[in-house]
């Protein structure tokens, strides 16, 4: 680090747990965040100005006036452009250090795979099921840290799937792919801003923690928040010994 | 002691309730028959059905359907949350 990266990175190397060491790492990381939303919106900034080295911005999607309302990446400017380029220009402007690298697509097949065995670790901001399971198994096959966030109405769900780890759970284990889901948009349900604030910010915390190694990360643990009441719940869960995904791992791990 | 159940995300919104108690139902000794027994209650209930995507965690531990209940537990039954 410069003089530059120290004074601005001050605040994290005095926190004996993170220290010089630990902003290193996060100075040397490449994290994928895929959604560049409500959740991809904090989670994205968080990590932009905590100094992560590289950041993948992955969305389709341009900028919606409906967005504006908690998708804080962007601005009424904005309105219209693309929300990767958007994004971009929010974090160049929060850390002119940070590298951050544009895809405007949806993420998936090759691309999803290479995007993935290419990140330290992977941000799921995305909003629908498809997309989360085909993340899951990117993540499953290259062994890498996934970070899960979801939000809609006042509801919030995140954790943290370290599949780094060979006898780690993945998300297939704690919502198994096939079964019948309600897909359901906040274009129909409405969500409350802040939540995603809240979730992705979340999110941002243990991507940090994995990249730095300090604390206990959500591995193992969902935490479902009630914003409405503002109750937080956390279940602990395993491996799914049904699971495919994790069979498909151990296969390809003998 | 009765069971406490609770209702999460959009199921809390579909049956409209957050949380109930009530004795071990008779002839109910799994998680698998709670949830069957809850949704032969039909109408809304109809979302704690078979191949909907609900999973149920027993004392804030993730459970199986075929987990035995004593009456007593705390019961939360949760969708997965999309939207991003």
């Amino acid at each position: 680090m410069n003089d530059d990266q120290l004074l601005r990175y001050s605040r994290h190397i005095l926190l004996p747990e993170i220290g010089v060491e630990g902003q290193e790492a996060i100075l040397a990381a490449r994290a994928l965040i895929v959604g560049a939303g409500g959740l991809g919106s904090p989670a994205a900034m968080y990590l932009a100005a905590a100094g992560v080295g590289t950041l993948v911005l992955a969305d389709d999607d341009t900028v919606d006036l409906t967005n504006l309302q908690r998708q804080i990446l962007h601005s009424a400017e904005g309105v219209g452009r693309l929300k990767v380029e958007s994004g971009r220009d929010t974090l160049h402007r929060l850390n002119p250090l940070a590298r951050v690298e544009t895809r405007a697509l949806r993420l998936e097949g090759e691309a999803l795979e290479a995007e993935v065995a290419a990140a330290d670790v992977v941000l799921d901001c995305s909003d629908n099921f498809a997309t989360r399971h085909a993340i899951n198994r990117a993540c499953a096959h290259h062994a890498r840290p996934l970070v899960s966030g979801a939000a809609i109405r006042f509801d919030g769900q995140v954790s943290v799937f370290d599949l780094r780890q060979p006898d780690g759970a993945c998300y297939h284990c704690l919502f198994p792919e096939g079964e019948d889901v309600e897909e359901v948009r906040c274009a129909v349900m409405g969500v409350f801003a802040p939540l995603t604030g809240i979730v992705g910010a979340t999110q941002a915390a243990e991507a940090l923690k994995l990249l730095s190694g300090c604390g206990a990360t959500l591995d193992g643990r969902l935490l479902l928040l009630d914003s409405l009441s503002m109750n937080w719940r956390s279940v602990s869960f395993g491996r799914d010994p049904a699971c495919p995904v994790c069979a498909e791992r151990a296969r390809a791990q003998a | 002691m009765d069971l406490k159940i609770l209702y999460f995300a959009s199921l809390r919104e579909a049956l409209g309730r957050g949380e109930e108690s009530l004795p071990l139902p008779e002839g109910v000794t799994t998680v698998g028959q709670l949830r069957a027994y809850l949704h032969a209650r039909g109408d809304a209930w109809q979302a704690l059905g078979e191949g909907r995507n609900v999973r149920a965690a027993v004392n804030q531990r993730m459970a199986r359907s075929d987990d035995t209940l004593q009456g007593g537990e705390e019961v939360a039954f949760f969708p997965p949350v999309t939207g991003g």
